[in-house]
């Protein structure tokens, strides 16, 4: 038998350490019931149920592969169910270089999700156009669509991206439910011509 | 009978008058530079008498100092049959790049043509739908052409001291 970490260092089987439990929000607790805000509860029910949809064009797609795969398991967080259309999903993750030609494209995708709806932009190329500094290159998703979260790299390791979507699901537990209806959040989609 | 180089160059010269036509042979395939009037009569002759009838390719080439002839349009055409390629090139001056199109002779010069006016701006005279076909449509500007420079213009976060610009 090779020796590797796991057959030398055996792990202790803790299931109660193991499995992750979310934390319960801020609020007041008495015999038989449980009193907090409705938007600690609604973050919290969205955080762990985000549906992701993959809009991805080169190789950060392959590490998005990898990190929705066994090893990584994107599951973990909530994200089990991949939606492949924009009409059921929450998250819009960017992969790849996405050309001039495409921004029509991830807008009119973007347009198709209903609030609310994130976006999280995966690598070099999404977040500024990467080594793509050319004509026919969009210099980063930006510039079409509103981004809450860029993840670094050429392409990102699968922990990068989950650190990613670890940032989203921040946002998401701690976004006012009616932040959509500010007058900030209206400003900035009025910045992008969403109406 | 499999025609040779030689020969085409003699029947072509005979043809057209040696004095307009320029003949190179950097490697087998024997290469033509003519006037650009003259370029669907050559290819006309080429496909009736001598068989070639495959387009390989269709592009162009900018030479800025080569003042008159900025723009070289270079068709690339074989004969499968005898095994024999021809390069024809013809010059056209940037300021009236019109050069007359070769879909009525070849299918796949349609978008090769539409492909190389959207890259070097060569207006190709007679072609049915003559736009763009790979970039935006709303480019205003002909990428492939030297004055352009390669990098995006619009964007402003990248500066000439990190990037080298």
């Amino acid at each position: 038998m090779r020796p590797v970490r796991f057959n030398i260092n055996k792990k202790p089987v803790n299931l109660t350490d193991s499995v992750m439990m979310a934390d319960m929000p801020p609020g007041h607790s008495g015999e038989g019931f449980f009193a907090t805000q409705l938007s600690h509860v609604v973050g919290l029910a969205r955080k762990n149920s985000i549906w992701p949809l993959p809009f991805a064009t080169s190789c950060c797609g392959i590490e998005f592969m990898a990190t929705m795969a066994s090893h990584y398991d994107l599951a973990r967080f909530g994200s089990e169910r991949l939606g492949f259309s924009p009409r059921q999903c929450d998250l819009l993750m960017v992969m790849g270089t996405i050309s001039k030609k495409m921004a029509p494209v991830l807008k009119q995708v973007y347009l198709q999700m209903a609030e609310p709806r994130w976006v999280l932009s995966v690598g070099a190329c999404a977040s500024s156009g990467g080594i793509f500094d050319t004509y026919s290159v969009l210099q980063g998703i930006d510039q079409v669509i509103p981004v809450d979260v860029y993840v670094p790299g050429c392409p990102p390791r699968p922990e990068g991206i989950i650190d990613g979507i670890l940032k989203i699901q921040n946002i998401i537990q701690n976004e006012d439910v009616r932040r959509r209806s500010s007058p900030v959040y209206q400003k900035l989609m009025q910045e992008y011509n969403i109406q | 009978m499999v025609i040779t180089n030689d020969e085409l160059q003699k029947q072509l010269e005979e043809k057209f008058g040696a004095d307009i036509l320029t003949f190179v042979k950097p490697s087998d395939r024997l290469s033509c530079i003519a006037p650009k009037s003259y370029n669907l009569k050559i290819l006309q002759l080429l496909f009736d008498h001598y068989n070639f009838k495959f387009l390989n390719d269709l592009t162009a080439v900018h030479y800025p100092d080569n003042i008159g002839g900025e723009l070289a349009v270079v068709y690339h055409i074989s004969n499968l049959q005898d095994k024999v390629y021809f390069r024809l090139t013809v010059f056209t001056s940037i300021g009236e790049p019109d050069v007359f199109t070769a879909t009525q002779l070849f299918s796949a010069a349609n978008w090769m043509e539409r492909e190389t006016y959207d890259f070097f701006g060569v207006q190709f005279i007679g072609h049915p739908n003559l736009k763009r076909i790979l970039n935006v449509e709303e480019m205003t500007y002909y990428p492939m052409r030297k004055e352009y420079p390669l990098e995006d213009q619009t964007r402003k976060d990248k500066d000439d001291q990190m990037f080298g610009r």
